[in-house]
C-alpha cells in the first residue's frame, strides 16, 4: 500500500504524519489525531457530518484524501471551540436546543459560522439554504435556523 | 397555551417556589457535544481492541454452498474470519414472537446466516482485523458460492400459494393475523348515506440516524464479564439478552451507553450482527468494535411501515361517521425481529384507526408477512402515521363526498371533550383527551378562514394550494401490556435512586436513557424542583446497567412520563429523609422546615437554617454529633409504572398548508401546525422541539423516503444521495400548541410527546395534496407523494 508523507496545521499544531494514499481526511484526524468531533455520517459527501475547515473554505472531511492536506491549513469543531470562535454561536444553539443527539452539531456548527462569514446578516431562506447540505434527523432544523439568525443579529454592529 | 389541569392540589410539590417545571431550561451539558466533546460508540477505543467488517449477501434468497475465506485469512492485519456454524459454537440462534400476539410466528435467526441467505445485506461472514479498512479488504477476498433461489419480495404474491415458502417449516409466507369486529359493521354500512372505499399505499423507509448503528463488546475472559458499548434505547433489555443467548447470567453483562447519535426507534432492537460483535468478542476475548457504514444501515437497519390498506368509511349526510373497516397488509422481511417482533405496527393500526372519532363500528383484519427483503419493525410512532393516515384521509374523502367542511365533520365526530374516561371499538381505553380544544386551538393558530380565503384566490390564478387537517392519537407510557405480558423481558418500569453527596450536590441514577430528547434535563429539572435545589447541583448517570436500577430505557414515548414520575417519587423521599436530619440537627420539627435553593429555612419566615453542604458534613464526618437513635438516610430509591390504565393516550391535532405544483407535481410545504396534549409539560421547549423533529421525519415520509426494491429484493437505493431525506431548505417552520390534561395515574400528570409529531404529519399533507388536487377530480392514497406519484394522479405521466 502506497504510503506518502505529510505535513500541515491542525487547528494552529503542526502535524507530520506518513499515511496511506487511500486514507481520507475525516478518518485522519478520527483516528490518527483522536479528534473525535469530526463525525462520519455517509461516507460519501451528503450528511455534512465531517463538514471540516480547509485553508478557510468548508470541505467534507470524507471527500478529501489527508495527502491531499500536505502545507494546508486544517480546522477542526475542536479548533473553533478552543478558540472561541464560535461560543456565541454556541451559545445560541444551546439556548434554542438546536441539537437534540448533536452529531451533526459540529458539522452544522462549521457550516453556520462559514455563512456568517460571507453573508453576515442572512435571512431564514438564505440560512436554509446554506445549511442544505448539513443533515440532522432530530431536530427539524427550524431552531437551528433559529439559533443562527439570533447570532447573526447579535453579531451586527 | 391552553392549559387544563385536574388535580392542582396533589401538584403541589411541582409548584414549589424556583420550580422548575414547566421551564424552558436548556439542557445540562450540551457544551460536550457542541465542541466536539461527546463520547459516542463509534468514537470509542479499547487497548487491543480489533474491528469487524461482515461480508454481506448480495442475493436476497440463496443457499450458501461453500464459503472459502483462505486468501481472506492470510491478508495483513486479519485476525479470524468467522461463519455463521463457527459462531453458533458460542451464541444460540433466536425467535422474534410474544406469546400476546396470538399465531405469530417466525423462524429461527442466527448471528451469522448458516446455509441459507434471507435477505440482500445478511451477514455470511465475519472478518475481525486490526483495522476496519483491513477488514473490508479482506472481506473482498472471501469467495461465497451461491446458489440463488426465488426472492419472494411482493407482499400480495407472498400469501399466493403458488409461492415458494420462505421458511418450509412455517407451512406459508403469513406470520401474523388479527381480525376484530366490533358493533355491527355491515349494519352501519347497510345505513350510511355514502361509503366511501379506498387503498392506501406506505413505502417502506427507515430511520436514518446520522450515527450508524455502533458496538464495541469487550468479553474479559479473566473477569468472565462482558461489557457491550452500545448505542441502546434500552440498555437492560441488551443486557437480558445478550446473557440468555450468550449462556452468561445478566450479572456477567454490562451495558454501557454514553452518546447516541440518533435513534428513534432504530436502536431498540437487537440486530443479528449485533449480537454476532457479543459472540466474537467471547470467541476472540478481546474488545471487538462493529460500526455500520451507511450502505450497511440502509440494508440492515430496520425498515418501517411498507403497508397496503383497502379502507372504508360510512358517512351519513349530516356527517356523522357510522363505521370504519380496513384490511392492512405489510411485508415485515424474512424474520421476525427480536426481543419486539415486527407483527407490532399492524396490530397498532388495527388498534389506532379511528380512534380519535365517537363511532362504534368497526372491523378489521391485518396480515403480516414474510418476504426476502430487509427486517422490518418498529421506529418512531409505530403504526401511528399509517391509522392516522387511513382513518384521517377516509374522513376527509367522506367530507368531500357529502360536501362538508373537514373542519366541520371531525367536530361532528371527535369523542367529546367531557366524554372521559370511554373506549374505543378496538379497546383502547381513553383517561382523558381534549381533541375538541385542540381542534379549536389548531383553527385559530392558522387562521384557517383566512387560509381559505388565500386558497380560492390563488386558485383563480393556476395557483394550487391545499389545506390538510389530521387528528391524532398517540400510544405514551406504556405498561407492561406492550411486551412484558407476551413473554419479553424487556422492563416496563423505571427506576431512580438519588443520593446527596458530601458537598450537597445530588447524585442522581436512572434507568430511563438519553438519545437527544433531553431525558438528562427533565429528571434534573424534576429532582431539583421537588428536592429544592438548583438543577445544576444535580449530576444525572444513565446508559449502564451496573449503576442505575432497572428499568426499561427510553422509548414509546415512556421516559418522561415513568421516570420521571419515579424520579420525582425519588425526589419526595429523599426530601423527606434530608428534613428529618435537619430536625435532628436544628432541635425543630420536620413540617416546620423546606428546603429551598440548597439550604434548610424554615417554613414559617423563609429564614435560613442551614445550607444542605453543611448538613451533609454532619451527616458524613461528624455523624458523633447527631442525637443518639437518629440514622440519616440520604439515599432513596423509587419505582414506577403506571397500573391503571395499559397506555396512556394523548392526542393532537395537525394543519398543513402547501403547494402543488401541478406541471412539476412538486410539493412545497408552506407551514405547518401542530396542537398536541401530552398532560404536564415539564420543559416546554424541549417538548416543542420533540413534536417538531417528529413532524420532520413524518414529512420525510410524506414526500422523500422510500426503500425502493427491485423485483428480485435488490435495495436500489442504499446511499443518501438517493434515499432523500428532508434537507433544511425543504423544510416549512412548524408551530406548536399545547392542551394541557395531565393523567391522573401519576402525581408528576405527564404523558409522552416524542412521536405525536410523527403520528400525523404524512396524514396531514396527504390530506392538503388532495385538497389542492380537488380542481382536477383526482385522489392521491399513496405515500410518499412524489412528482411522479402526483403527475400519474394527473394524468400527465
Amino acid at each position: 500500500m502506497v504510503q506518502m508523507p505529510i505535513s500541515f496545521l491542525v487547528n494552529g499544531e503542526r502535524v507530520d504524519a506518513v499515511v496511506p494514499a487511500r486514507l481520507n481526511l475525516a478518518d485522519f484526524l478520527r483516528e490518527h489525531l483522536k479528534l473525535t468531533g469530526t463525525h462520519i455520517g455517509c461516507e460519501h459527501g451528503v450528511c455534512g457530518a465531517c463538514t471540516v475547515r480547509v485553508d478557510g473554505d468548508i470541505v467534507r472531511s470524507c471527500l478529501i484524501l489527508a495527502v491531499q492536506m500536505h502545507d494546508a491549513t486544517v480546522e477542526t469543531i475542536e479548533g473553533l471551540s478552543d478558540s472561541g470562535e464560535v461560543a456565541d454561536l454556541q451559545r445560541a444553539f444551546r439556548e434554542r436546543n438546536a441539537l437534540q443527539c448533536g452529531f451533526c452539531t459540529p458539522g452544522m456548527l462549521m457550516a453556520a459560522q462559514d455563512l456568517l462569514k460571507h453573508c453576515p446578516v442572512p435571512d431564514r431562506d438564505r440560512i436554509r439554504e446554506h445549511l442544505s447540505g448539513n443533515y440532522c434527523r432530530c431536530t427539524g432544523y427550524q431552531a437551528i435556523v433559529d439559533a443562527v439568525e439570533t447570532t447573526a443579529r447579535m453579531r451586527a454592529p | 397555551m391552553t392549559t387544563t389541569r385536574a388535580n392542582s392540589d396533589v401538584l403541589s410539590m411541582l409548584d414549589r417556589p424556583n420550580s422548575y417545571i414547566g421551564k424552558s431550561v436548556p439542557r445540562p451539558n450540551l457544551d460536550r457535544l457542541m465542541q466536539g466533546r461527546g463520547l459516542y460508540v463509534s468514537d470509542m477505543e479499547l487497548p487491543r481492541m480489533v474491528h469487524v467488517a461482515f461480508l454481506r449477501s448480495p442475493h436476497a434468497h440463496a443457499k450458501i454452498v461453500k464459503i472459502d475465506a483462505h486468501d481472506a485469512k492470510r491478508m495483513p492485519g486479519v485476525i479470524s474470519v468467522v461463519t455463521g456454524e463457527e459462531l453458533a459454537t458460542v451464541i444460540t440462534p433466536w425467535i422474534g414472537v410474544l406469546s400476546h400476539l396470538k399465531g405469530l410466528k417466525s423462524a429461527p435467526q442466527s448471528a451469522i446466516a448458516i446455509d441459507r441467505v434471507c435477505w440482500q445485506g445478511e451477514a455470511v461472514a465475519a472478518v475481525v482485523a486490526t483495522s476496519r479498512a483491513a477488514a473490508e479488504d479482506a472481506a473482498e477476498n472471501i469467495s461465497v458460492e451461491y446458489e440463488a433461489l426465488d426472492a419472494v419480495t411482493d407482499v400480495i404474491a407472498a400469501l399466493d400459494p403458488e409461492t415458494p415458502i420462505i421458511h418450509s417449516s412455517l407451512g406459508d409466507n403469513l406470520a401474523f393475523e388479527r381480525n376484530h369486529d366490533a358493533g355491527n359493521v355491515d349494519k352501519a354500512f347497510a345505513q350510511a348515506d355514502q361509503v366511501v372505499e379506498a387503498e392506501f399505499v406506505f413505502g417502506r423507509h427507515t430511520g436514518v440516524t446520522l450515527e450508524p448503528r455502533a458496538v464495541v463488546a469487550d468479553w474479559n475472559v479473566a473477569e468472565a464479564r462482558l461489557t457491550i458499548y452500545q448505542g441502546t434505547q434500552a440498555p437492560h433489555m441488551v443486557q437480558n439478552i445478550a446473557a440468555l443467548h450468550l449462556g452468561l447470567t445478566e450479572s456477567q453483562v454490562r451495558v454501557v451507553c454514553k452518546d447516541v447519535g440518533g435513534s428513534f426507534g432504530i436502536k431498540v432492537h437487537i440486530y443479528a450482527d449485533e449480537m454476532a460483535v457479543y459472540a466474537l468478542s467471547k470467541l476472540l476475548r478481546r474488545p471487538v468494535k462493529f460500526v455500520a457504514d451507511r450502505v450497511e444501515s440502509f440494508n440492515t437497519d430496520i425498515h418501517a411501515r411498507d403497508h397496503r390498506c383497502r379502507a372504508k368509511i360510512g358517512v351519513k349526510q349530516d356527517g356523522i361517521i357510522t363505521a370504519f373497516e380496513i384490511d392492512d397488509l405489510t411485508g415485515i422481511g424474512p424474520y421476525s425481529m427480536y426481543p419486539r417482533t415486527s407483527a407490532i405496527e399492524a396490530n397498532q393500526v388495527v388498534n389506532l384507526v379511528g380512534g380519535p372519532y365517537a363511532n362504534s363500528n368497526y372491523r378489521a383484519r391485518a396480515r403480516v408477512v414474510f418476504q426476502n427483503k430487509n427486517v422490518m419493525c418498529q421506529y418512531r410512532a409505530v403504526g401511528h402515521p399509517i391509522a392516522c393516515s387511513i382513518t384521517e384521509g377516509l374522513v376527509d374523502l367522506a367530507a368531500m363526498k357529502i360536501g362538508m367542511d373537514p373542519v366541520e365533520i371531525r367536530r361532528r365526530n371527535l369523542i367529546a371533550d367531557d366524554g372521559y374516561p370511554c373506549a374505543s371499538p378496538s379497546g383502547l381505553r381513553f383517561e382523558r383527551l381534549s381533541h375538541h380544544a385542540s381542534l379549536n386551538e389548531l383553527i385559530a393558530m392558522m387562521d384557517y378562514d383566512g387560509l381559505r380565503a388565500e386558497q380560492a384566490a390563488l386558485r383563480a390564478k393556476n395557483i394550487h394550494r391545499g389545506i390538510g387537517i389530521a387528528s391524532f392519537i398517540e400510544v405514551t407510557n406504556p405498561s407492561a401490556a406492550f411486551y412484558g405480558v407476551g413473554g419479553a423481558k424487556i422492563s416496563s418500569q423505571d427506576g431512580v435512586a438519588l443520593r446527596l453527596d458530601a458537598q450537597g450536590s445530588v447524585i442522581c441514577q436512572t434507568s430511563i436513557t438519553e438519545q437527544g430528547q433531553g431525558s438528562e434535563s427533565l429528571t434534573a429539572q424534576i429532582v431539583g424542583s421537588v428536592l429544592g435545589v438548583p438543577m445544576q447541583c444535580v449530576r444525572v448517570i444513565m446508559g449502564d446497567t451496573d449503576n442505575t436500577p432497572y428499568g426499561g430505557g427510553t422509548w414509546a414515548s415512556r421516559g418522561a412520563g415513568i421516570g420521571g414520575e419515579a424520579a420525582l417519587q425519588a425526589a419526595k423521599i429523599l426530601r423527606r429523609n434530608i428534613l428529618n436530619v435537619a430536625a435532628a440537627i436544628l432541635q425543630s420539627m420536620s413540617a416546620d422546615l423546606d428546603i429551598v435553593n440548597a439550604a434548610i429555612v424554615n417554613v414559617s419566615d423563609g429564614a435560613l437554617r442551614i445550607e444542605l453542604s453543611e448538613l451533609a458534613r454532619i451527616v458524613y464526618f461528624r455523624p458523633d454529633t447527631l442525637p443518639p437513635g437518629v440514622q440519616p438516610e440520604l439515599m432513596a430509591t423509587r419505582h414506577f409504572v403506571p397500573r391503571e390504565y395499559p397506555f396512556a393516550f394523548t392526542n393532537g391535532i395537525q394543519a398543513s398548508w402547501l403547494e402543488v405544483d401541478t406541471d412539476t407535481g412538486f410539493v412545497r410545504l408552506l407551514k405547518h401546525w401542530v396542537v398536541e396534549d401530552c398532560g404536564t409539560i415539564i420543559n416546554p421547549q424541549l417538548v416543542d422541539e420533540q413534536i417538531r423533529g417528529g413532524v420532520v421525519q413524518g414529512l420525510g415520509a410524506a414526500l422523500f423516503e422510500k426503500c425502493i426494491y427491485d423485483e428480485r429484493g435488490q435495495l436500489t437505493n442504499a446511499n443518501m444521495a438517493d434515499y432523500l431525506v428532508p434537507m433544511p431548505s425543504e423544510m416549512p417552520d412548524i408551530d406548536v400548541g399545547h392542551v394541557v390534561s395531565p393523567t391522573l395515574e401519576s402525581e408528576l400528570g405527564a404523558k409522552g410527546a416524542g412521536e405525536a409529531g410523527t403520528a400525523g404529519a404524512a396524514a396531514a399533507v396527504s390530506n392538503a395534496v388532495n385538497d389542492a388536487l380537488r380542481p382536477f377530480d383526482t385522489i392521491v392514497t399513496e405515500i410518499p407523494l412524489t412528482p411522479r406519484v402526483i403527475l400519474a394522479a394527473l394524468g400527465r405521466i
